[in-house]
């Protein structure tokens, strides 16, 4: 594709990796060539690079599709995933999932950001539901301030929660910041 | 959307509001120095061809890029001072400082050459800076500008041996100039006050006449003000050969990237003949209601934008 029709969030394919575009900066002084700065996000492990097209440059577009798939077991290192409508089976590093494995609970549906055959990204749910494994007793450092504690949950991942909450409580958690949003259910 | 569009619009106000100040005070400004407003045509047969600037075909012409060769024929017959506000169409260029249908004010004035032309430019934006209530401190993204009179000149070779570690001049390089331009010229540029950049490399004239003394520059300058590149001066070209030889050249050059076969523009170069001695100016209007407006996108400035019309 021509440089000129990269906009914010085109995917890219640059040097065979692909890449999210972050931000796309049209420049273009006096009578002379346009000039395209791009900030870029690798799609493989997030880290990010800075690149300066001009017009007339051809860039690679990266052919991407969504896929609705549920997450369904871990097996070694690799999470395993099925496409909800071909029920096709991808396997994600757990490297590449980052903080998101955290969240991740057997039959949840996430969004996977595939590029041909290999998913490059996982969109979570804003919000989950885990429930609490273990927790601790709430230290009684303040009074005035609502009480927390560390929990641990499902997943394994820990987290900070209020005094009442107890083992066995089901909370909402929300996937961008990893904080407790509410209790959904207690244990009876 | 419609709520989307009506709090864009009810947002837009206090800008647009003195986007219509600016217009007037600018009338008022050339008018008393005796210049003539007028009107040129939109949609034109053929246009000044330039390598980087794509117009807009309609039907077997173009919308109008410029206002600049209509213009040179009324100089060509005795309008000695004369200006215009009028829509140019450039193809392909959106971003936070353009869009492809945007304002142009130009003006040309007999008898003057880019220096004359470029204290036009600080007059008139000291006087709108005044006029608006703002004093000779403009502030702009965070940032005070101090427009008081005369901006620093700075040439091209100077801003680039500075900037970049190599003189344009002695070796035109025009894919380079460009790169460095944006990437290390202009972000050099203190901004806390204007820069007029002077100077160019002759292979960048357009339709700039290059120095008497020195034919490796042409005497053209641009004007930026907080980051924003604000306008374009020429010393105009008169001799009808030269002119036309870059036209051609810039004709095969289009014809060879783009596949787009641009007329040359024959009644125009007919016309050079008669061009008295003069100087011109194209100022982006948008920008310059960014300045005073204190916004940083083209988008806080204009009513419908190509994503919004």
């Amino acid at each position: 594709m021509d440089i000129s029709d990269v906009h914010k969030n085109t995917k890219l394919l640059v040097d065979g990796i692909p890449y999210n575009v972050e931000e796309a900066e049209f420049m273009k002084p006096g009578k002379g060539r346009a000039i395209y700065r791009l900030k870029l996000r690798n799609l493989l492990d997030s880290s990010t690079a800075d690149r300066t097209y001009h017009s007339g440059e051809k860039v690679e577009e990266a052919h991407t599709t969504n896929n609705e798939e549920q997450y369904l077991y871990k097996e070694g290192e690799h999470y395993v995933f099925m496409n909800t409508k071909t029920f096709e089976q991808h396997f994600i590093a757990e490297a590449q999932l980052g903080n998101k494995k955290d969240f991740l609970k057997e039959g949840m549906v996430v969004v996977i950001l595939m590029m041909g055959d290999k998913p490059i990204d996982i969109t979570l749910p804003t919000f989950v539901e885990l429930r609490i494994v273990e927790s601790g007793v709430a230290t009684k450092t303040g009074t005035i301030t609502p009480q927390t504690k560390s929990a641990i949950l499902e997943t394994g991942y820990t987290i900070a929660v209020p005094a009442f909450a107890k083992e066995g409580d089901i909370i909402k958690v929300d996937t961008r910041t990893g904080t407790y949003v509410e209790r959904i259910g207690a244990k009876k | 959307m419609i709520e989307d569009e009506r709090r864009r619009l009810i947002r837009l106000k206090p800008n647009l509001r003195r986007r219509a100040l600016i217009y007037e005070f600018t009338r008022a400004f050339f008018r008393e120095q005796g210049f003539l407003e007028v009107e040129t045509p939109i949609r034109v047969p053929t246009i000044a061809p330039e390598l980087h600037i794509t117009p807009f075909e309609s039907e077997a012409w173009f919308l109008s890029t410029s206002p600049e060769l209509h213009m040179k024929r009324m100089l060509a017959a005795g309008y000695d001072r004369l200006f215009q506000i009028s829509h140019c169409f450039r193809r392909g260029e959106r971003g936070r400082w353009h869009n492809p249908e945007f304002t142009m004010l130009e003006w040309y004035c007999a008898g003057a050459d880019y220096r004359q032309v470029i204290q036009d430019i600080e007059q008139l934006v000291v006087t709108l800076a005044s006029k608006l209530g703002l004093n000779t401190v403009v502030k702009y993204r965070g940032q005070d500008i101090d427009i008081s009179l005369p901006w620093p000149r700075v040439t091209v070779r100077d801003a680039f041996l500075y900037a970049a570690g190599w003189d344009p001049i002695a070796e035109p390089d025009s894919l380079r100039f460009d790169t460095d331009l944006v990437t290390k010229v202009l972000p050099s540029f203190i901004l806390s006050r204007p820069t007029v950049l002077i100077d160019y490399p002759a292979a960048m004239a357009s339709l700039a006449r290059l120095k008497p003394d020195e034919a490796r520059v042409a005497e053209r300058a641009e004007v930026f003000i907080g980051g924003l590149e604000l306008a374009n001066v020429y010393s105009e070209l008169r001799d009808a050969g030269e002119q036309e030889g870059r036209f051609h050249e810039a004709i095969e050059q289009i014809h060879k990237e783009r596949g787009q076969q641009i007329a040359m523009p024959r009644q125009f170069l007919e016309a050079i003949a008669y061009l008295p001695e003069c100087g011109g100016a194209a100022l982006g209007i948008d920008r310059l209601v960014m300045l005073l407006c204190n916004v940083d996108s083209i988008d806080e400035v204009i009513t419908f934008t190509a994503d919004t019309a």
